[in-house]
């Protein structure tokens, strides 16, 4: 649920009532507790006052917004309210699908959701009242089929699909099928996104409406004196860009019109290199850039209102991965003109519906310039919709249904402070490398997100946390779509407190099964600099060293926490009428207690062990010895589990989770072979020990790999992108068999042996689970 | 901790049946007393911890250069984590050899949890002789066979031995209760349905070869464990056949070849991991426990008072019913017949759940004290209540008046109530057990499922002082008087009387409760051989119909 103030008045009352106002709804307050009526009032004056009053540190000039307040004069009474849609079609998956359910439900909108066969126990398609397969997992063959979407909406007589984002979002070519066939996109008109799809037609355009777009020069004329007088326009520095570029390459900064040609000739160079073509463009270059955009909505009436701006600097791989909202450090004068130069571009296509104009901004002129406009709901629209109140996803049936804007500008509220942090499978570790795997255990903080109250005064407002989510435990991620896990909203009154909110909810989201950047959010989250909102573009290759501290050895005080929860968990299940039997757990008569040791490791190398000894003193009570390096004594230490995952010992809560191997699996020292413990401390930070297993099972299972010698297993959870040979077919030693892909990186699989395949255990294109036996080769030894 | 919770929750509150505490732990007799009994404490401690050392340092570390586990390691492998262990006469042997020191008998003997459920647990201690057998290291061991018959608790040998100790083969080989008899009860109790279960750690010659060969379903590791009936240098004095032990019996010969063994295990761990699964896959073969059907509760004062409500001197008096409010569930205590013969304390308690009815020592035993007796066991008979014998008696009363009175066949009657009763017995020497009154208190010819000594207990015919009286009358040799009377006043010691296996083990004061509480439960346990013909009948065996147990093939 995202009740809103708005939002929640009218499923309380759902009361009109005629007021001098502008805004088509105006909200009647509820009872109070204390049973006075609340008076009618508008959302103008529940939101716009305390703005001033409790954000001094981002005040808003409403008097200066109502200048670019821009709706189209409407008169209620003339107006009829146009009904949504009774039933909808959401074309895509994960958090999102989930989110437009979730506003559906709240409107009494049913919902149709589409599913790939690899999302068949998905969230979206168990909270959707319909749901359809449209094909196999990979999203060409699924949820980028536009005849399958098509063919469902008509089958399930949906009036109206929402796109959400990715996918078919900013596909020109599905509205337009979509409005031959009389069924609503909810999004803007074709033409917008056409226009908006074109780096240079947008550019163009918005040059027209006067949208400041970043000064450069992007024409054929490609001789070297005319590109140096050009950059001499433009004013250094500048950015030397292949047509064609990419990645980096063909490109180059110049500080000095002295440095201007040689760059050129280099870049040029590199450009006919690597893209076959030497042509460039000239840009402004921005050395410290921030990425601020604004959030707009249009109408089909012709109203446009900006929501405010979102700051989405912080960036990894060009992908966003914590935003927020209001952006920091901006003056009133300057959220304003950026605003009114956001609603300008929307005008300028003849925008409806909602979307963001994204900006590049100079932190060190304070200027700004149109980089390109989203035409979608974009993932981080939660931030707005805290600071705002509103829910982004109403406001879009509401125009897609062909109604005005609920509010004007005037009366768009702007309160607080909020941030998004986006949830991914990735190593931050590893250069953001995506993973993926299954959710083998998932805890997240609860959401506070309010309720469906409405403050008693305007400047009541309490610190929230929301979470969007799409996924459950045990689901699989980041095999064929995005690995994002969930984006993880906080609210607070100001940038401090939504960001001790954002940090106290990382803490307590806890993942098991795929490596997530939550403690790398957690790191950004408490910079210093990122906490003075010292923000830019290129704020993690800044400040690198701080976000990655180096990774310190497990404490002994965690090995301990590790032993007794083994211990405790083996511990006999405790029940009502116990027998002494259970209960007298630690009993060894004649003044003797029960010992224990146990083996961990950190990693998965047996050599590097670390022995920990509990003694079971009195019930409940132990002593233990960490015999590392320097050993380690804790006296009487209280423990016990509160729930199987969680441990209440040195006067705090550890969450522990266990990851046994595949049952399938012989035992080695391979590490997807032995038991996995999983630490989560009370800061969130996550370590992984291992359980050494037995020498005799390491024997046992060396007898079965012994004797399985021709059989490849897959080695991971991965997807099969070619399968090599088939069964009879003669193989050598070494020879590829299978190809796999996981974690975005391709294996090839030989054959162990040289013989003949006597078994395929996949297909092509199939999803394996770890230890699944792949190809088996029956040796054959020369000779024979 | 969550017992404590559980009690708090269900406490009651004040009831008739609670026992007050009348004891005064400020006085200076009491801290005398308790000092006294604290030090018995802890060179009991001292004694079982050297016991628990078994054959020491050096042969331990023998045993694990071989890269085997010692008997003590392999014991706590195998059962249950964080499981009470109820181990059995743990001063087994202490002092009976002259100069031989045979600690715990070189075996360890109990009771303790494995996958979940009881079983009595025999571990010969290699490092002790080679784990040979002495004749108390037989007594021991078919003391815990006894156990587990009369439990039907299945049974776990875990092996390593040379077989009989050849210096002591007279008292070891011949007799009814000998080295024989291990491999009879096996027997019996595979017919039974009671499960025998062997692991071979190591070498296992002779008669020892028989435990495995005996057991239902066993387990060899593998280069370690060797059974044969005689060992390579005895095949070569027979007939001159050179072989070495793993080819004469290792674990691969034996598990491939000869199928003496069902499981081949590659190391202690294994064979013990092998041991837990086949104990967990018994199902009811087992038995099962039942109950308790009421709530544990802590008794209301703390059991530390223990030792100074009894201190060492047994002349000190001291009221039965301080130690029951110590060792019972919330110190509720159902008297019977209170007023009634009060030189014995009969009534009704639970120890950690399980109901018990409590015969209890309050003086010397008068007519109306063994009458009363009788009928309370009577009654707990009738009503399937378990007997627990608190014994602190000096006899029945002497002299004419009693004799009149027929003391001679009261106390018969309570005695054949005691051996008759057809409840389980337990019985814990908190004091003196002297004369007859050992045998109307349940003493260890009555068969208790347990008997256990406080460190302070004495058990003799007579007081010793009583003896040297009666002897003086009888002889005039002074010096024969004295030295019989040291010799009467050691051989009374529960340290003499543990270390001969005359009991299951001295206990610390404070253990009772919780010791009892595992005996109780034991003895309400569903048995699995409970559906079997002829249980409880005659001794014998010949046509009761009962079969012959699981034969090896």
């Amino acid at each position: 649920m995202i009740p809103t103030q708005r939002t929640a008045a009218r499923s309380l009352g759902r009361i009109r009532v005629q007021a001098a106002t502008q805004a088509p709804f105006v909200v009647h307050a509820p009872k109070t507790p204390t049973g006075r009526t609340g008076q009618a009032r508008t959302l103008a004056s529940t939101w716009s006052i305390p703005s001033e009053a409790i954000c001094p540190a981002h005040p808003v000039a409403l008097s200066s917004h109502r200048g670019l307040a821009t709706a189209a004069p409407r008169d209620p009474s003339s107006f009829t309210r146009k009904p949504l849609f009774d039933k909808i079609l959401i074309a895509n998956r994960g958090e999102i699908a989930c989110r437009v359910i979730r506003t559906a439900k709240k409107l009494g909108i049913k919902t149709v959701a589409v599913y790939s066969d690899a999302d068949a126990q998905s969230l979206h398609v168990l909270e959707a009242d319909e749901a359809y397969c449209i094909g196999p997992a990979p999203s060409a063959e699924s949820y980028l089929r536009m005849d399958k979407i098509v063919e469902v909406c008509h089958k399930s007589s949906a009036q109206a699909v929402h796109p959400g984002y990715g996918f078919l979002s900013e596909n020109a070519k599905f509205a337009e099928r979509l409005a031959e066939q009389g069924i609503v996109f909810i999004g803007p008109p074709s033409s917008a996104i056409i226009s908006m799809g074109s780096k240079s037609e947008s550019k163009n355009i918005m040059s027209a409406a006067g949208v400041p777009c970043v000064p450069g020069y992007h024409g054929n004329n490609q001789d070297p004196q005319f590109l140096f007088s050009e950059a001499e326009k433009i004013g250094y520095p500048v950015l030397i860009k292949a047509i064609h570029g990419g990645g980096g390459k063909g490109m180059r900064a110049v500080s000095t019109p002295s440095e201007f040609m040689d760059s050129l000739e280099s870049a040029k160079r590199e450009s006919l290199k690597a893209f076959g073509d030497e042509n460039v463009l000239i840009e402004k270059y921005i050395e410290r850039p921030r990425h601020v955009e604004v959030q707009v909505f249009a109408d089909t009436l012709g109203g446009v209102v900006s929501l405010w701006e979102r700051d989405c600097s912080v960036q990894r791989r060009n992908q966003k991965i914590i935003e927020e909202a209001p952006a920091p450090g901006l003056s009133p004068e300057l959220r304003a003109d950026l605003s009114e130069k956001a609603v300008a571009a929307a005008r300028a296509v003849n925008y409806v519906g909602a979307g963001t104009v994204e900006f590049i901004f100079d932190n060190d002129t304070r200027r700004f310039y149109f980089m390109e406009m989203n035409t979608r709901l974009q993932v981080e629209h939660p931030v707005t919709e805290m600071i705002t109140g509103l829910d982004l996803v109403e406001w879009q049936f509401e125009i897609a249904a062909g109604n005005p804007l609920p509010l004007t500008q005037s009366s768009i509220p702007l309160v607080g402070h909020a941030f998004e942090a986006r949830i991914y499978a990735e190593n931050p570790r590893n250069n953001f490398l995506p993973d993926s795997g299954r959710l083998l255990y998932l805890s997240t903080p609860t959401p506070t997100h309010p309720s469906r109250r409405i403050p008693d005064t305007s400047t009541t407002i309490t610190p929230s946390l929301r979470l969007e989510q799409g996924f459950t435990e045990g689901a699989q991620i980041g095999m064929f779509y995005d690995p994002m896990i969930a984006k993880l909203v906080v609210h607070g009154r100001d940038r401090t407190e939504a960001l001790r909110m954002l940090r106290r909810g990382l803490e307590e989201y806890k993942v098991v099964g795929v490596s997530t950047n939550v403690e790398f959010l957690r790191a950004l989250a408490g910079n210093d600099a990122f906490v003075e909102g010292d923000v830019e573009t290129g704020f993690i290759k800044k400040y690198h060293s701080e976000l990655f501290p180096p990774i310190s050895d497990p404490s002994p005080e965690l090995f301990a926490q590790a032993a007794l929860y083994i211990a405790l968990r083996d511990q006999p299940i405790a029940s009502t009428l116990q027998s002494p039997w259970t209960s007298l757990g630690a009993r060894r008569f004649g003044g003797d207690v029960y010992e224990r040791t146990i083996s961990l490791s950190k990693d998965e190398s047996s050599a590097a062990h670390i022995n920990i000894k509990l003694k079971h003193t009195t019930p409940g009570h132990f002593d233990i010895l960490v015999d590392g390096s320097s050993p380690t004594t804790f006296k009487s230490v209280s423990a016990r589990l509160t729930s199987p995952t969680t441990l209440a010992a040195f006067s705090t809560n550890a969450t522990i989770v266990s990851q046994p191997p595949p049952p399938a699996m012989s035992a080695s020292t391979s590490p997807n072979a032995m038991e996995r413990l999983h630490l989560f401390t009370a800061d969130g930070t996550k370590t992984t020990l291992v359980l050494l297993p037995p020498p005799w099972l390491l024997s046992l299972g060396g007898d079965v790999m012994a004797s399985h010698k021709g059989a490849l297993r897959a080695p991971m959870p991965s997807l099969v992108v070619e399968v090599r040979v088939s069964p009879g077919q003669r193989v050598d030693e070494g020879q590829a068999v299978v190809v796999l892909e996981s974690m975005k990186t391709e294996t090839v699989l030989r054959a162990p042996v040289a013989g003949v395949v006597k078994g395929v255990g996949c297909v092509k294109g199939e999803m394996v689970e770890e230890g699944r036996e792949l190809v088996d080769i029956e040796e054959v030894v020369e000779g024979q | 901790m969550l017992q404590t919770a559980l009690s708090r929750s269900t406490r009651r509150f004040y009831h008739a049946s609670v026992l007050p505490s009348l004891v005064s732990t400020a006085s200076p007799e009491f801290r005398q007393k308790a000092e006294s009994m604290d030090a018995l404490v802890s060179d009991l401690k001292a004694k079982i911890a050297q016991a628990k050392e078994g054959g020491g340092t050096k042969a331990q570390e023998r045993m694990r250069s071989k890269g085997k586990k010692l008997p003590r390691e392999r014991l706590s492998l195998l059962l249950d984590p964080n499981t009470p262990f109820l181990e059995l006469s743990q001063l087994a042997a202490l002092d009976v050899y002259p100069g031989e020191n045979i600690p715990g008998a070189g075996i360890i003997t109990g009771i303790g949890r494995v996958a979940g459920k009881e079983c009595v647990v025999v571990v010969n201690d290699a490092t002790v002789k080679g784990g040979s057998y002495y004749p108390l290291t037989v007594k021991k061991h078919l003391r815990a066979q006894e156990i587990a018959r009369e439990h039907g608790l299945p049974c776990i040998y875990v092996v390593e031995s040379g077989g009989a100790a050849l210096p002591h083969q007279a008292n070891v080989f011949p007799d009814k209760d000998h080295f024989g008899r291990i491999f009879y009860n096996m027997a019996q109790m595979s017919a039974l349905g009671i499960p025998q279960i062997a692991l071979v750690h190591g070498i296992s010659v002779a008669g020892g070869a028989y435990v495995p060969a005996m057991a239902d379903e066993n387990i060899i590791v593998r280069e370690q464990g060797r059974i044969f009936l005689a060992g390579p240098p005895l095949v070569k004095a027979a007939t001159g056949e050179e072989v070495n032990e793993e080819v004469l019996g290792g674990g691969m010969m034996h598990s491939s070849e000869s199928g003496v063994t069902d499981h081949l295990a590659r190391d202690d761990d294994h064979a013990i991991a092998i041991a837990r699964d086949i104990v967990g896959g018994l199902g009811i073969a087992s038995g099962q426990a039942v109950g308790p059907f009421v709530p544990p509760e802590d008794p209301l004062y703390p059991a530390s008072d223990l030792h100074g409500i009894v201190g060492t001197d047994l002349r000190q008096p001291f009221d039965m019913r301080d130690i029951i409010a110590r060792v019972v569930d919330g110190s509720r205590f159902r008297e019977f017949k209170k007023e009634y013969g009060p030189t014995i304390v009969t009534g009704f308690a639970h120890i950690h759940g399980h109901g018990v009815g409590i015969v209890a020592n309050n003086g010397i035993l008068f007519s109306p004290s063994a009458l009363k007796a009788t009928h309370f066991i009577q009654l707990c008979s009738q009503r399937r209540i378990p007997l627990l014998f608190l014994v602190n008696v000096t006899g029945y009363m002497v002299g004419s008046k009693a004799e009149k009175g027929g003391i001679a066949k009261d106390g018969a009657k309570m005695v054949r109530a005691v051996a008759c009763a057809d409840v389980p017995k337990l019985t814990v020497v908190v004091g003196g057990s002297f004369g007859a009154g050992n045998y109307g208190m349940s003493g260890r010819a009555y068969s208790p499922r347990f008997m256990w000594m406080w460190p302070n207990a004495k058990v003799s015919v007579m007081g010793s002082g009583q003896l040297s009286q009666v002897m003086s009358t009888v002889s005039k040799d002074p010096n024969q008087h004295s030295s019989l009377k040291a010799d009467i006043e050691a051989q009374s010691t529960a340290l003499y009387s543990t270390a001969r296996l005359w009991d299951d083990g001295i206990i610390q004061p404070t253990e009772t409760r919780d010791i009892v509480g595992l005996a109780l439960a034991l003895a309400a346990r569903r048995r699995s051989d409970a559906s079997m013909p002829g249980l409880g009948g005659s001794p014998t065996w010949d046509g009761s119909g009962r079969g012959f147990g699981v034969f090896r093939m």
